[in-house]
């Protein structure tokens, strides 16, 4: 075993392992992302329905309804220019209230309303998502500080 | 009075870090004995001075001084003493002192324990230690400073955020820096080995034990994490791939291949430029650990409220760290002598494979987390990449991995026989079968992939036990003898063992509570029940509770199997007074098999209450696994040729450490 042929042995299985975790790389990038959309965005061109959605927003004052069983709600997400109706069944996450900054994931349904199957709002009630804040100024209804505050 | 001796402390400190950064490196070179030897006093005065400022802060936390403005954001006179306490922590600034004082410890552990050291390698080390110190101070003193007051006082505090006033994220932030930090110094000696022009066994032999302890914190401190989002956060989930548990799990990964590298180079002197690269790189993804999700660029479930100003001088840190680091690398790697030669089956090539199949698995988890920075800084589309993409390709990275664990300890060093490791093995391959049989049985025929992963866990942990047991040759030779054998091993292989079968037992839970976990939500009025396998969860309503800070609704769960009462659970809903801010604490009840946990969400206003129950399968045994780990390493540790102090590099280095003795304190031409 020579200095040489040892090396060939560890590249050749560096590029195999490397090779394989970059073909496992591409395959999976190209089907688990998601694309944040603000809801200027998804009414300017609603996604096809197959495409993972980040819809981010504020949720829209006096909007949220509860269904009889309690388990369903539905309320509108907007950036103060457009607004997108959302249904999400499920537990929803203690920071979750009228007019604070929330992202939800998941698909645009058929009739226009976009069915979430997570909603994340975040840990510190001060703290606004970047992209929700970014799509704020967008629309032109930003008056924070910079460091949040979707009071 | 105190928080100002305290802010002048820090700036000693800095002036403390400045001298240890420059004259000893001058010493060095100049091979100056008196200059490098004031390393060692800047080193431990530094520490008394962080120590002094941090235990100013802490004073001002614990007597809730609230002229102080970090105090006043993070805490709240009505707060719990251990979370005033953890509350010095619990927030940017804080933290950061914390990062500073670990560091320090570190340091002026080098500088007490590290008398066997050649004076210039010593010097160099703890040069470098204290760049990053004076980076980091820098970083405090200029940018997030907790030592500043705010005029006029307010009566009380703005509490700290509610879901860290908790006991298990009060420990948790000291031990995942432990593990940070403690990277440093396998950082500190690749770059001061740079600097000298050489490696050899003995350098090894100092690397490795920082390396162990940084990798035991990190592993216990990532744990600890985990757990908390499982019992605290109430989606009963315990890793979720977000930016911040990846960011920390980035150096877990490198620093497990450094620690096996690092074998490497002790034992046969080979690897070597690769085990610094991997000490360059695992210290430089912990910076980027530390400093990603505090600047903000990265959207995470667990941001603190950011500052954006800070990001230019993160920046700037870490392109000098890391930027720095590797073009010295590139300069000086290529003198250093090439060590033995190994045949590709050996123990050896097993380690290279570990150490590539880590690596890899490593920069697939950096290009999932960095991925939505690159496309925006592209083309600007926010993207986010989910956790399948890790479980798509993180996974498939793990299996041949953990596949060859079992095989690799079995192979000898230098030129192995497969065959003859394989034929070892019979007994793991038939655990392999039988867990799988197990799993499938219980299962009713659960899915294909689940049970061979259960197999492969199984053939993990058999194979290590079988490596162990023909080590003292259990069952084979008398008792006494398999014991006086066990006691004559080196403690790294037990530390091994462990190590080994505690990532099989994290696998079980891993695999358990992924795959047959179930879960059910709806809406229950008082005397109503929900069924949850085999169990049964009586509500019965729903009472008002006074915490020190909060007031909390909590329900009354009775949980029945088959007609038998077998516990009582109480799930709570808090609102912290301070920032009106709710909060969930889930009910968990746990048997070692499996947990019941249960979270009461809002009324409907008509007597209902929305309630998700989780039945988890195993899920403790990851927490118990990573503690096993945690053990594994600590074992390790203890092994008397990692002892700090022990090893004397003459003598202990028989295996050719004499490459470039001759001139020990310059360095050799590049």
């Amino acid at each position: 075993m020579t200095r040489k042929r040892r090396r060939l042995y560890i590249v050749a299985a560096a590029l195999l392992i490397f090779g394989g975790a970059t073909a496992l790389v591409l395959t999976a990038l190209d089907d688990s992302l998601d694309l944040f959309q603000s809801p200027s965005q998804i009414m300017a061109s609603p996604p096809p329905p197959e495409r993972g959605i980040r819809l981010g927003g504020l949720v829209e004052e006096g909007t949220v309804s509860r269904s009889t069983d309690g388990l369903s709600v539905a309320f509108r997400i907007t950036d103060g220019a457009q607004s997108v109706p959302v249904n999400y069944r499920g537990i929803l996450p203690d920071l979750f209230r009228e007019g604070q900054g929330v992202i939800t994931v998941g698909n645009m349904g058929p009739d226009g309303t976009f069915v979430a199957r997570e909603v994340l709002a975040k840990h510190d009630e001060n703290y606004l998502p970047r992209e929700v804040v970014d799509a704020l100024k967008e629309s032109g209804q930003w008056q924070g500080d910079g460091t949040g505050g979707a009071q | 009075m105190i928080i100002e001796l305290g802010h002048f402390a820090l700036i000693l400190a800095l002036a403390a870090a400045l001298l240890q950064g420059s004259v000893p490196m001058i010493g060095a070179a100049r091979g100056d004995a008196a200059w490098m030897a004031l390393a060692r006093p800047a080193a431990v005065v530094q520490l008394i001075l962080v120590v002094f400022a941090f235990c100013a802060l802490t004073h001002a936390y614990v007597t809730s001084d609230f002229s102080v403005a970090n105090v006043v954001a993070n805490s709240h006179s009505a707060k719990p003493l251990l979370y005033k306490i953890s509350g010095v922590w619990g927030n940017h600034e804080g933290s950061m002192l914390l990062w500073i004082l670990i560091l320090a410890l570190f340091g002026s552990a080098v500088a007490v324990f590290g008398g066997n050291l050649p004076p210039s390698l010593r010097a160099r080390v703890l040069g470098v230690q204290a760049w990053i110190g004076i980076g980091f101070i820098a970083f405090t003193l200029f940018t997030s400073n907790p030592f500043l007051r705010v005029f006029p006082a307010p009566l009380d505090g703005e509490d700290l955020n509610p879901l860290l006033q908790d006991p298990g994220l009060a420990f948790h932030p000291p031990m995942l820096y432990a593990g940070y930090v403690g990277f440093s110094m396998a950082f500190s000696f690749a770059i001061a080995a740079l600097i000298e022009g050489k490696v050899d066994a003995a350098w090894a032999r100092w690397v490795r034990p920082w390396t162990l302890l940084a990798w035991a914190f990190l592993t216990g401190g990532i744990a600890l994490g985990s757990w908390w989002a499982y019992y605290e956060l109430g989606w009963g989930g315990w890793w979720f791939w977000d930016p911040v548990e990846n960011v920390s799990f980035m150096p877990w990964l490198l620093g497990t291949a450094l620690l096996h590298s690092a074998i490497v180079v002790e034992k046969r002197n080979a690897l070597k430029t690769w085990t610094i690269l991997l000490a360059i790189l695992t210290f430089s993804l912990s910076l980027i650990g530390t400093f990603i999700v505090r600047s903000g660029v990265l959207t995470s479930v667990h941001a603190f409220a950011t500052d954006p100003e800070r990001g230019f001088f993160i920046l700037i840190l870490l392109a000098v760290a890391i930027g720095g680091s590797l073009v010295l690398f590139a300069l000086r790697a290529p003198a250093l002598k090439a060590g033995g030669l190994f045949a590709p089956i050996s123990r050896e090539g097993g380690m290279v494979i570990n150490n590539l199949f880590l690596s890899a698995a490593c920069a697939a988890v950096f290009l999932g987390t960095l991925y939505p920075l690159f496309l925006e800084a592209l083309d600007g589309s926010k993207v986010s990449v989910g956790p399948p993409f890790f479980n798509a390709t993180f996974v498939p990275l793990m299996v041949p991995l953990v596949f060859l664990m079992a095989v690799g300890p079995m192979l000898p060093w230098k030129r192995a026989d497969l065959a003859a490791a394989l034929a070892r093995l019979k007994l793991a391959a038939l655990g392999a079968v039988v867990a799988a049989l197990v799993a499938w049985y219980v299962s009713n025929g659960g899915p294909v992939l689940a049970v061979a992963a259960m197999g492969l866990a199984a053939w993990l942990f058999v194979g290590a036990l079988v490596e162990w047991t023909d080590r003292v040759k259990l069952f084979r030779v008398p008792p006494g003898d398999s014991w006086r054998r066990a006691r004559n091993l080196p403690r790294a292989a037990h530390g091994m063992t462990l190590a080994h079968t505690g990532l099989a037992v994290v696998m079980v839970g891993m695999i358990g509570s992924s795959v047959w976990k179930t879960e059910v939500v709806t809406s229950l009025k008082p005397g109503e029940s929900v069924e949850i396998a085999g169990y049964s969860l009586l509500f019965e309503g729903v009472g008002k509770l006074d915490g020190p800070n909060y007031t909390a609704e909590r329900a009354r769960f009775t949980v029945t199997r088959d007609g038998e009462e077998v516990a009582v659970m109480f799930p709570e809903k808090r609102v912290y007074q301070v920032r009106s801010m709710p909060t969930t604490e889930a009910a968990i009840r746990t048997t070692f098999l499996a947990d019941l946990y249960a979270v009461i969400g809002d009324a409907d206003g008509q007597g209902g209450w929305t309630v998700r129950v989780y039945h988890e399968p195993l899920v403790p045994w990851i927490w118990v696994g990573c503690l096993v780990m945690m053990a594994g390493g600590l074992v390790s540790l203890s092994d008397r040729r990692l002892r700090i102090g022990a090893p004397h590099r003459q003598a202990a280095s028989p295996a050719g450490g004499q490459a470039g003795d001759k001139s020990p304190s310059r360095p050799a031409t590049a």
